[in-house]
């Protein structure tokens, strides 16, 4: 029975369906047994495999197409999704083999942390890459809470009092909020079973495709109870208001390369989930409902994050709240709608990933060099190092929305979508807010990078610099690629385009 | 006819046992006594699955998920909940941030909140078991009321656990449970959460002395 959810198109295309969950599978495998080096080189090929797997599956789904097998589905969405963790996670694998080789070299890596670290960071990219492809929302909700459970010991890897602090809260809040999630995704299926018994059985209910194809015919009452479970908790993995008090602490406490995917990619996977479910409960309750929802999560996390980035003293905190503003902003053109602002949240979500990846890589070389966290111990950086501080700096540059990278394009476009569907003065305010924090998140970074040193006794003694070497190269190729989708989408705008329909209007 | 009856009262007396548990850990200070409550409403959850899997047209799954369910609540749960202990013996909710007596009136309103919100899910659902859907409600609520108010490490873990028993039972009651492949995945879920917050209790303890979430107050703004 369970044959006909299978595609009848099987062979290489199916395979193109396996490859993003395979590759880091593979990766952690490997990771487990080889040595050190050789692992942390395998896991930047699996990361790579699974950006390459992801344009694999863009020639297939760009032109509207769909592929499933089983459990799995890929529409040009889940492409685009898949694209995204690929390209923030080569980014992410490739400076955490400098990561992991500077803390080996300073002495506070032992083999087996090396080896749990390479097989945790594989096992997420696995749950994200499941999570964006699960053709079921129950599936898709296992592999984001799986998600919180592989990063925990990420997060908390330093056993000191701060990390065990991030990690508690970590876990406790974001399972919290994924249950409150769980309960919403039951709201749906009891909807969904109520609304006609499913052809092929409970499982078929819970599929993105039925619930699109059945939303009319779901309960307005009982979809209006589940929308808001579902936003508030997916909405607590994805940072956003009220449930976002766990970011910040784990976001500074994870090593660079796990901040990098966690604020680049995990965020936006959570928010995946909302992009899908809103078509679903907008075609049973009309799009006023999530419309509202979402515009007092975009705005407050905006006007929290702008509150918090004034007085931040911390760096990689600055850059976690920052990512709360930019998912803030993420929600505030899912709530304006429509194919033009879905497209912005789209090349938002792919042009943050990549340049928040740079600016957490960059910040972690920083950290290790100047081994202090603090804002105030951080001076003359561009001076000291040019490569990696101007490559940090120049991610802070691509965050706050200046050209010519994605985020420039993407913001504009949110703007005049946003005018254009009458919401003008939902966006001003936004801009408003984006505008705080523009002048506090600029202030502090020219002060980290531009300020001489003055020779205080209060700052902590500095590592003597590892050879440079090609530290930069990670870092530079992701803001190349960052301005390059700014610039010129190429043959990637059919795949946005088509992406961004079914996001706006459902899967048909 | 008699038969019937019968089952009717087991299922009545499962539903009363999850609510009557749920207050008994509200009401309870010394954490060792938690880990008794959270079986025996594991076990009442238990009840509840098997007969549901009775009436079941297509048995065979529910009796597996009823089988996976019993084995998770009843059996591995309270065994990392007992190493969790250990490690914090003697632990007692000495000063609650809200006192017993008040924590149980608060239960009766989160009870009272939990049928209100319940009512589109009573109204859609055709079985008769969809009228105790209230009560998987209320252990959420419960539940979250438990995990915001206490201090210690093992208290909030029960807090999370209440939440998740309570959404099984939601499931239950509301739907005959979810699909096997998705009930599995949230059982293996909720197992790795449980070992991950046992560990980080250990490293609590051994960075902090004792398992007191008071002292989670490095990182701030």
């Amino acid at each position: 029975m369970n044959l006909a959810l299978l595609d009848p198109v099987a062979g290489p295309v199916a395979g193109a369906l396996l490859g993003p969950v395979a590759a880091p599978v593979a990766g952690a495998l490997l990771a487990a047994v080889l040595p050190r080096r050789v692992a942390a080189w395998t896991s930047l090929l699996a990361a790579a495999s699974v950006l390459a797997a992801g344009i694999a599956l863009a020639a297939h789904t760009g032109q509207g197409a769909t592929i499933t097998a089983g459990l799995l589905r890929a529409d040009a969405l889940t492409a685009w999704l898949v694209v995204a963790v690929g390209a923030v996670a080569t980014v992410a694998c490739w400076a955490g083999v400098h990561h992991l080789a500077d803390r080996a070299r300073h002495g506070d890596l032992t083999p087996a942390a090396a080896r749990r670290y390479l097989v945790l960071v594989q096992a997420f990219l696995a749950c994200m890459t499941v999570a964006v492809m699960a053709a079921n929302v129950g599936l898709f909700w296992v592999a984001v809470e799986a998600t919180t459970v592989v990063t925990a010991f990420l997060v908390g890897h330093q056993r000191t009092r701060a990390s065990v602090e991030a990690a508690w809260k970590y876990v406790v809040l974001c399972s919290i909020g994924v249950g409150i999630a769980l309960l919403g995704t039951i709201c749906v299926y009891a909807a969904a079973i109520a609304a006609g018994p499913a052809p092929l059985g409970g499982l078929e209910a819970l599929n993105w495709s039925y619930l699109n194809q059945h939303a009319a015919q779901l309960d307005p009452g009982l979809m209006r109870l589940a929308a808001g479970l579902i936003l508030l908790g997916f909405g607590a993995k994805a940072g956003l208001v009220p449930m976002h008090a766990w970011l910040p602490d784990a976001h500074s406490q994870a090593p660079a390369p796990v901040s990098a995917l966690m604020s680049g990619v995990l965020l936006s996977v959570a928010f995946y989930g909302i992009l899908r479910y809103k078509s679903v409960i907008d075609a049973a309750l009309g799009p006023t409902y999530v419309r509202t929802l979402l515009l007092v999560a975009g705005l407050g996390s905006l006007a929290l994050a702008a509150l918090l980035l004034i007085g931040q003293r911390d760096y990689k905190r600055l850059l976690a709240y920052s990512s709360i503003e930019h998912m803030g902003l993420i929600a505030l053109g899912t709530a304006i709608g429509g194919r033009l602002a879905i497209a912005a949240v789209l090349l938002h979500i792919l042009g943050h990933g990549l340049a928040k990846a740079v600016a957490f890589c960059g910040a972690g070389h920083i950290l290790h060099q100047v081994g202090s966290p603090l804002i105030t111990h951080v001076h003359g950086a561009l001076a000291r190092t040019p490569a990696t501080a101007g490559l940090f700096g120049l991610a802070v540059v691509a965050l706050l929305g200046l050209p010519p990278f994605a985020l420039f394009a993407s913001e504009i476009t949110l703007a005049r979508a946003g005018f254009a569907a009458g919401m003008g003065a939902v966006v001003a305010a936004a801009f408003l807010l984006v505008l705080v924090a523009f002048a506090a998140i600029a202030r502090r970074a020219a002060g980290m990078l531009l300020t001489p040193s003055p020779t205080s006794p209060s700052a902590p003694a500095e590592h003597p610099g590892p050879r440079p070497g090609l530290r930069w190269l990670p870092l530079a190729l992701g803001l190349v690629a960052a301005a390059g989708l700014g610039i010129w989408l190429g043959p990637l705008q059919p795949l946005l385009d088509s992406a961004a329909l079914i996001a706006a209007e459902g899967i048909r | 006819m008699h038969g019937a009856t019968w089952v009717e009262q087991a299922f009545n007396l499962a539903c009363g046992l999850l609510l009557l548990t749920a207050v008994g850990a509200l009401w309870r200070r010394e954490t060792s006594a938690l880990i008794p409550i959270l079986t025996v409403q594991g076990g009442a959850l238990t009840a509840i699955a098997v007969m549901l899997a009775a009436g079941h047209p297509d048995g065979g799954q529910a009796v597996l998920v009823a089988v996976v369910v019993g084995l998770l609540k009843v059996v591995i749960i309270p065994l990392l909940l007992r190493r969790v202990h250990r490690l914090v013996r003697n632990a007692r909710e000495t000063r609650p941030l809200v006192n017993v007596a008040t924590s149980l009136l608060a239960a009766a309103g989160l009870c009272l909140l939990a049928y209100a919100a319940a009512r589109p899910l009573v109204a859609v659902a055709e079985s008769p078991t969809a009228r105790a859907t209230p009560v998987g409600l209320s252990l959420v609520l419960i539940g979250f009321f438990l995990a915001a108010t206490r201090h210690r490490a093992i208290s909030q873990i029960v807090g999370l656990l209440l939440i998740d028993n309570g959404i099984a039972a939601t499931a239950f009651l509301a739907t005959d449970g979810v699909p096997l492949i998705v009930e599995l995945g949230v059982c293996a879920d909720l197992v790795l959460a449980v070992l991950v917050l046992q560990v980080l209790t250990a490293r609590m303890v051994h960075t902090f002395g004792d398992g007191d979430l008071d002292d989670l107050r490095e990182l701030h703004d």
